[in-house]
């Protein structure tokens, strides 16, 4: 089946600047990332904050142009930011952002909200419309007497699901989620991921799911690509991923993940932090914290390769499966 | 054995709406509490209360004593010494609550003539060992580096050097890792059983992360708009959840291992404190409710089990965490 979403080698520098008159040094927050999504599939991505993964959610979209490589959705390739067709596009597309506060006009009722896609998009007639925003109403789980109802009278789950109804108002085919959940409360996070659950299954949507929280992604992700500084590090299938993590960074992120019932004894605690992107270790990016480094890793970057499966690792420690299998 | 702090009846109005209703708490010296819940149920409001660090507009009434002192009816020179000296506390945005304008081994000295009567050399000296101790490298060459030149993970454990100046017997502290990465939540999670073991200082964890309770603390209470409804050791807690909403909380979150199933959400949302219902606030949300529960509001009662608990109808057998347990049979073996 091919990919209804697909990026080849995205590179997105920033010209960064230590100080006010420092010399301006280029920040790769992403730098060389391939990926697919398939129909109906949910892809995640995680990493910690600098990882480049937001950055990467917005490029997918065309919302921040590619300096290198391409995005291709539905066969073709994307058009320029503001285009006229990347606009007719980003019908197909849509994106729901952490902050539902932030992203929602506070001044709008939400049906108001709900509906404007359709109106800016010139989808159906007005009753036509009507009809279709009642029914991402009862989708998302709002009742119909909160339509007049405006952001701030709403709670933060409630906004989150008008952020998500808003998004589905144009049916799109893709939808990027940039820590959808984060911001909500426990009983309310499962409450919208459940929704997005059910979303997945009902509309065969297809979905990149950007987070930090583990727990919430192989609750959700059929696929996970894990980020770090710009680079992913390793790709593979969600359970398989979980179950048995081939990257020293993944083994570390998956292990700090605090679950009662497991001590502070049996976790890998790393040690330092998450280099400054602006100052990029040579080699592999995550050689200062590991603890398997060796000379090799401190003067080649790993390539992604098949670790196991469908894993990729870009790891010079992991053995690569084409040449174990050959052997 | 005495206790270190007891907090008895502690109640706290907003301009005449109440949003605690008389927390009864108490801390051995050495111990760690964890308090949970969700936002706006009180877990940190209760401990700004008891701090004295609530806007005037709030209206406190109960009693806080620290040892013998009785803190809530101490004039503010003696609350002044308490707050940072016997009892410190560590907040969720550690690099706002530093003062931006002044280097680093600047305002940990500060905290150190205030509480400990520390000057000059000897005052830098002790700096650089409370840097030395909770992790920052190269404690010498960044003395005088500003709070917007370390990380956030960094400017966390600046903030918790401050808070042990001044030698506290009790650090609380206030969802310090939620805004921090996955690897750097364990470091600082790490760091603070660390400082609790070798100081045997007493500490109150208040997250909404119950994995990172479960790692830290000894014994935990679970608070539900402006009251305590569950409290217990780890242990049973989180092997026998009896309150509806503490089993929710767990059935919650989402798991790491296992199989992938739907996740069990607590319908509805947290009350608006200025209409609680007239019972048990939790009540509306309450698959076990009963019409006993939406008419009076439980009292927090001790179990045979040295649990207390708020609930007229509590669960039996619950066993959410077949999960962990198997979990725990397999770290066992």
């Amino acid at each position: 089946m091919s990919p209804v979403l697909e990026a080849t080698g995205l590179v997105r520098i920033y010209e960064g600047r230590k100080g006010l008159l420092g010399k301006p040094a280029p920040v790769r927050a992403v730098d060389g990332v391939s990926l697919q999504v398939r129909p109906g599939e949910t892809l995640g991505i995680v990493g910690e904050s600098g990882s480049g993964k937001s950055t990467l959610g917005r490029m997918l979209l065309g919302i921040d142009p590619a300096q290198g490589g391409g995005v291709r959705f539905a066969g073709a390739a994307l058009p320029a930011l503001a285009t006229p067709q990347w606009r007719a596009l980003r019908a197909r597309m849509q994106m729901v952002y952490q902050d539902p506060l932030a992203a929602l006009d506070r001044r709008l009722p939400i049906a108001a909200q709900i509906r404007e896609p359709l109106d800016i998009h010139r989808i159906g007639t007005p009753d036509a419309r009507a009809a279709r925003v009642e029914e991402l109403f009862s989708a998302v789980g709002l009742r119909p007497d909160q339509a007049e109802r405006y952001p701030h009278e709403l709670s933060g789950g409630q906004r989150q699901r008008v952020v998500i109804a808003r998004a589905l108002a144009t049916s799109p085919e893709l939808l990027v989620c940039d820590e959808p959940v984060s911001a909500l409360d426990v009983s309310i996070q499962a409450q919208v991921v459940n929704l997005l659950r059910e979303l997945q299954a009902d509309r065969r949507l297809s979905m990149v799911f950007i987070s930090h929280d583990l727990k919430v992604v192989r609750n959700l992700c059929d696929r996970v690509a894990v980020m770090y500084l710009g680079r992913i590090v390793e790709q593979g299938e969600a359970h398989q991923l979980f179950a048995a993590p081939k990257h020293p960074y993944t083994q570390a992120l998956i292990s700090s993940v605090p679950e009662p019932g497991r001590g502070l004894d049996s976790r890998v605690i790393l040690q330092g932090e998450p280099p400054d992107p602006a100052r990029r270790p040579t080699g592999c990016a995550f050689h200062p914290r590991c603890s398997l480094a060796t000379d090799i890793c401190r003067a080649e970057t790993p390539e992604l390769k098949p670790a196991s499966g469908h894993q990729l690792a870009a790891c010079h420690h992991v053995p690569d499966a084409r040449a174990s299998r050959a052997a | 054995m005495n206790n270190l702090v007891e907090i008895r009846d502690l109640r706290v109005a907003f301009d005449g709406v109440p949003v605690l209703h008389g927390i009864d708490l108490a801390i051995a010296p050495g111990e760690a509490l964890g308090l949970v819940g969700e936002s706006g149920c009180g877990k940190s409001v209760t401990w700004l209360a008891a701090l004295g660090l609530l806007p005037s507009k709030a209206r406190v009434s109960g009693k806080v004593h620290l040892g013998d002192t009785d803190l809530s009816a101490a004039p503010r020179s003696k609350l002044e010494t308490v707050r940072g000296g016997r009892m410190a506390m560590i907040f969720q945005d550690p690099s706002s609550a530093m003062n931006p304008v002044l280097k680093v081994g600047k305002q940990l000295c500060e905290a150190l003539r205030l509480h400990r009567g520390l000057t000059g050399r000897a005052a830098k000296d002790e700096a650089l060992r409370l840097l030395d101790m909770v992790g920052i490298p190269d404690a010498k060459g960044r003395f005088g580096l500003y709070p917007h030149e370390f990380s956030g993970g960094q400017c966390q454990r600046l903030m918790i050097a401050m808070a042990l100046a001044g030698e506290p017997d009790l650090l609380i502290a206030d969802e310090p890792t939620t805004a921090l990465d996955a690897t750097i939540q364990a470091q600082i999670l790490d760091l603070l059983t660390q400082l609790r073991k070798d100081r045997d200082m007493a500490m109150v964890f208040i997250s909404h992360d119950l994995g990172a309770v479960a790692q830290v603390c000894e014994r935990v209470c679970v608070m539900y708009a402006g009251r305590i409804v569950e409290q217990g050791s780890v242990k049973t807690m989180f092997n026998r959840p009896r309150h509806p909403y503490t089993r929710g909380l767990f059935d919650a979150i989402p798991r790491l291992h296992g199989p992938r199933t739907p996740l069990v959400p607590i319908p509805g949302t947290v009350p608006d404190p200025r209409k609680l219902p007239k019972g048990c606030a939790f009540a509306p949300r309450c698959f076990n409710a009963k019409p006993f529960c939406e008419s009076q509001i439980p009292d927090l009662l001790p179990q045979r089990d040295e649990r207390k608990l708020a609930c007229a109808y509590p669960l039996k057998d619950s066993n959410p965490s077949a999960r962990f347990q198997s979990e725990d049979e397999r770290l066992m073996q």
